[in-house]
Order: C-alpha cells, then sequence, then structure tokens
C-alpha cells in the first residue's frame, strides 16, 4: 500500500496497518489483500464482482473490515459483498469507501451489501465514507444495504459521511423476525453543491421486534438533503425514527418521515426537526469566551459526534 | 469594579417605542451585590448589557476603568466577565465535560471536572459524559450553568435567578457556592435574585424598578423599604393604571 492509500484506510476505518482479524481490502477495483480466520471465511463470488463473508455461528468478538479504496480517477466500481453471521454470534463488521480522485472524470463506488443476520446473533456494522482529492472530477457513491435479521438478532448499523462525497443515494432495506432489533445511526455532512439521499424502509414483520432509525444532518453551503424513512409495523412491534438536521448558509433539507401500522398493537413514532444553530446556543458559548465561529464549530462537531 | 454610565435602553414594539432601562448609573466594586425588584423591572436587560448581549442605545460601560460599551460578547467574556443564564441552553452532542472545559479556557482532567460539578451539589460520575439535552431537568441545568461559572473564575460574575429551579437543592448551597467562588476570584458576584436569603448576605443591593434605580445601598438600608413593598406595589399600580 502507499501512503495515499494508507492515510484514506485511516479515515474510512481508522485502521494505521493491516487490522487484526479478517479482512479484505479492495483497491481501484481488485483484490488487494485479504485475512480469513478460523471463524470467518472470505470468498470472491464467482457469478459477479463481490464477495461472501461467511461466519460461523458462536464465533464471538471477532472483527471484519472490508475497506474499499477508489485513487484512480475516472473509475466506476460496483460490487456485491454478502455477510453471512451465523446464529449467536457477536461480531463487529467495518465497511468504508475512500475516493480519492484527482483528475477530472468522474469516480464512483457503488456497493449494495446484504446482511442475514442469524437467530440471536449480534452484529454492529459500521460504515465510513469520506472524498478527497482536489480534481474536479466527481465523487460518487451509492451504498445498499439489505439486511435480514432472523429471530432474536440484533444489528447496529453506524453510518457516516462527513465529507468530500459529491453525492451519494444510499438505499437501506431490512426486514425483523420475531423479537429481533435493528438500531441505524447516521451522520451526513455535506457542503458546497453535494446532494445526498438516504431512504431507510424497515418491515418489522416479527413479533415484539423493534427497530430505531436515527439521523443527524448538517447541510452547508448550497448542498442538499433528502431524508425518507418508511418504518412498518406488520406485528407486534416498536419502531422509532427521528431526523434531526442542522442548516447552514443555503443549505437544502428534506426530511420526510413516515410510518406504516398494519397491526393494531404496532407502536410507531416518527419525529424530525430541521433549523438553524439557535441564537441563545452561540451567545451561550461566546459568553465563555469563544468566538461566533468558534461556538459554530463546537456546536456541529458536538452534533456530528 | 464595574461602571455603568447614563445607561439607556429601548426595544421597538408595535412600532412604538418602549424603555426598558431610563439613565441607569452604577457603580459595583463589592464582592456580593444582588440586584432585585419587581418582574419587568429591567433587572436580566441590565445583565445582558453588561455581557454584551445587548448593546445600549446610549452610555458606557467600564470594567476596571476600560470602556468595554463596544465589546463583543466574546471580548467581554475574554476579558473577565461569567453570565450564568436565568434559563440555561441546552445542546445536543455537547457533553457537560464539553461545556465545562471551554467554560474553564483549557484542557482539564475529568478529577477537575467532577470536581466543579461536586460543588454544585451533583454526582459528577453520574453527569460528566451525559449529553446536554432535553434529558436532563431544569434544575440540572441550571447547577451545570453554575457549575461552568466556577470554571471560569473570572473576575466579575453575572448570576441571573440562580435560585430559581433548584428547589430541592437548599439554599445553603448556594450561599456556601458563592462564598467560595468569592475567595477563589476575589472579585465581583452580581446576582439577581428575588430571595430574601440571597439579598441577606449582599454587601450591596440594587433596587431597580420600571427601568430605573430607586434604591442602592446596604441592606440595612434597603430591606426595610423592600418590605413595605412600595417599591413593587407603586409600580404594578402604575403599569394598571
Amino acid at each position: 500500500m502507499d501512503s495515499l492509500q494508507k492515510s484514506m484506510l485511516e479515515k474510512i476505518a481508522d485502521l494505521h496497518e493491516v487490522p487484526e482479524g479478517a479482512y479484505n481490502i479492495r483497491s481501484n477495483g481488485a483484490l488487494t489483500a485479504r485475512n480469513t480466520t478460523a471463524n470467518i471465511d472470505i470468498v470472491t463470488k464467482k457469478d459477479k464482482p463481490g464477495i461472501d463473508i461467511i461466519i460461523k455461528p458462536g464465533t464471538k468478538n471477532e472483527s471484519v473490515h472490508i475497506p474499499v479504496i477508489l485513487s484512480e480517477s475516472g473509475l466506476k466500481d460496483m460490487v456485491y459483498n454478502d455477510f453471512y453471521i451465523g446464529d449467536d454470534a457477536d461480531v463487529v463488521i467495518v465497511a468504508g469507501c475512500g475516493i480519492h480522485n484527482c483528475g477530472v472524470d468522474t469516480s464512483e463506488h457503488d456497493g449494495i451489501h446484504t446482511f442475514f443476520v442469524g437467530k440471536n446473533a449480534r452484529v454492529k456494522y459500521v460504515e465510513k465514507h469520506y472524498g478527497e482529492g482536489d480534481g474536479t472530477g466527481e465523487r460518487i457513491l451509492n451504498p445498499t444495504t439489505v439486511i435480514h435479521i432472523d429471530d432474536g438478532g440484533y444489528m447496529e448499523m453506524e453510518t457516516t459521511q462527513i465529507k468530500g462525497v459529491d453525492s451519494t443515494k444510499r438505499d437501506t432495506e431490512a426486514d425483523l423476525k420475531d423479537g429481533a432489533t435493528l438500531v441505524i445511526k447516521e451522520k451526513i455532512m455535506t457542503h458546497g453543491k453535494q446532494t445526498a439521499e438516504t431512504n431507510f424502509t424497515v418491515d418489522l414483520n416479527g413479533r415484539d421486534s423493534s427497530a430505531n432509525v436515527i439521523s443527524r444532518s448538517v447541510a452547508k453551503g448550497s448542498s442538499k438533503q433528502i431524508f425518507n424513512s418508511n418504518i412498518r409495523g406488520n406485528n407486534q412491534c416498536y419502531g422509532h425514527t427521528e431526523c434531526d438536521a442542522i442548516l447552514m448558509d443555503d443549505g437544502h433539507v428534506n426530511a420526510i418521515p413516515s410510518l406504516e401500522a398494519n397491526n393494531l398493537d404496532a407502536s410507531l413514532i416518527h419525529e424530525a426537526a430541521i433549523g438553524k444553530i439557535a441564537g441563545e446556543q452561540l451567545i451561550k458559548l461566546m459568553t465563555l469566551g469563544l468566538t461566533e465561529q468558534e461556538a459554530e464549530e463546537q456546536i456541529i462537531n458536538g452534533f456530528m459526534k | 469594579m464595574l461602571e455603568l454610565k447614563d445607561v439607556c435602553f429601548r426595544v421597538s414594539e408595535n412600532s412604538k417605542e418602549k424603555e426598558i432601562l431610563k439613565n441607569i448609573n452604577l457603580k459595583i466594586d463589592e464582592h456580593f451585590v444582588a440586584i432585585t425588584g419587581p418582574n419587568g423591572g429591567g433587572k436580566s436587560t441590565l445583565a445582558k448589557i453588561i455581557a454584551g448581549i445587548e448593546k445600549p442605545v446610549s452610555g458606557r460601560i467600564l470594567l476596571d476603568g476600560e470602556d468595554i460599551t463596544e465589546m463583543s460578547i466574546t471580548e467581554r467574556a475574554r476579558s473577565g466577565i461569567s453570565f450564568a443564564f436565568q434559563q440555561p441552553v441546552r445542546f445536543k452532542g455537547l457533553t457537560v465535560r464539553d461545556l465545562i472545559t471551554l467554560a474553564s479556557g483549557k484542557k482539564i482532567s475529568i478529577t477537575e471536572a467532577c470536581s466543579y460539578l461536586s460543588e454544585v451539589g451533583l454526582c459528577a460520575k453520574d453527569y460528566i459524559n451525559r449529553e446536554v439535552n432535553a434529558s436532563l431537568s431544569g434544575g440540572e441545568l441550571k447547577r451545570i450553568e453554575i457549575a461552568m461559572i466556577i470554571a471560569r473564575q473570572t473576575k466579575l460574575t453575572l448570576f441571573d435567578e440562580p435560585e430559581a429551579g433548584i428547589d430541592l437543592w437548599s439554599f445553603n448551597n448556594l450561599i456556601r457556592v458563592f462564598e467560595s467562588l468569592h475567595e477563589k476570584i476575589n472579585g465581583s458576584i452580581i446576582i439577581i435574585s428575588h430571595q430574601e436569603r440571597i439579598l441577606n448576605i449582599a454587601d450591596n443591593i440594587i433596587v431597580l424598578a420600571g427601568g430605573e434605580v430607586t434604591a442602592q445601598g446596604t441592606k440595612e438600608e434597603v430591606m426595610p423599604k423592600l418590605l413595605a413593598s412600595s417599591e413593587a406595589c407603586s409600580t404594578l399600580l402604575d403599569k394598571l393604571a
């Protein structure tokens, strides 16, 4: 790996060197490095680009890192990654994509990640997106995540896009069986002329299944964001969706939370709040000796933490 | 020493000018100064003018002889003014520790941050990493606001009704906080309050009613007049008339 790739890895996966445990590093559309463990296997797909990640039942406290880096301008990369998480496993999966585009052509990475979470398994899935490079070529990321959670399974998904991605359309679909839980925490910051569209669809099919979808975003410059979330309660279940956005400059945010209750015992809540930074927050921090700009930075950093 | 010279403030209300402060002249040099008076008398506005949140339409403000009238909120904070809000502000994402660290203006250890919380009667380990959001009660926020002021330790501190919302916490503790703060800063503490027990510890009491200073002096001089409550009632009657 060269230093550029190393620095990108740090941004998207907090990795300084090759990680411990299982990993698969994809760079400019090709496999760069892979490691499997006794419990976690990674297999290249034969029919299309992508990998299968197979985690044995009962695997505990192991992690999988699957970062993707694009540093060639004009590359369009598309992958299908499937995760099979065995019953009773407890694992952390870290994915992420970094695009460094110095050229004039558009670089794009589209990934479709499908999760099969086994009975009573627990997964923490962390996904970071990052773009950089001073070229005029656009940096585009379109991640799709499909989640199936079996009885009693738990998945927590943290998805973050803080910088440098010009255009993103993020689709997440999930269906949950009895007693399954899904928690999604999304953080997005857009600036300049960027656009970000997020679509969440969650089907609470199982009895006592629950979902909590939380999005926090900041729209700066003349960037545009669309947040769609749709939770369908098809059984006795609990669903909550929350969108909190801070507007700056000429930012634009459209939040469309929707709930669909198809069962008398479905309990569903949505909350959405969009607005600029409250003047009293700025004033409070200024009375502590911060300048207006420092106060703004603190408020945004805290909000996106 | 804080000096206000001919400070006036007015706002437009339904295209009519309303005078909030009329030619306020004050010299504040004592350790504990209480500002009291009826609601709507201009107390909070006066505090905001001293902190720089509102600008007077005329008059000068001097801190230790330096004219700070044109200074921004930030500059005044840096030159030694602290202001505890009547209604503390909530921040999504920022923790109690973040705010106390920002207030102290430097990197502080967890132990230090915790000690400020303990001073205001909060069990530090339960609060230090809490977000200052809607999950905190009004009374908890108020105590955190006071802890931030203790962390700042500036030569001039303004409290706007510090007792409001912290009923369960005894006044003795609140008064002890003021006393220990005063020992540390050796400056002036100005407290806007309606509470007799806070007025009782003041070296000097200022009564503000109808935008004017109607009395100033020691508690022996001012309290009898206050308890006769003539000021409050006449102001109220004026308003009704």
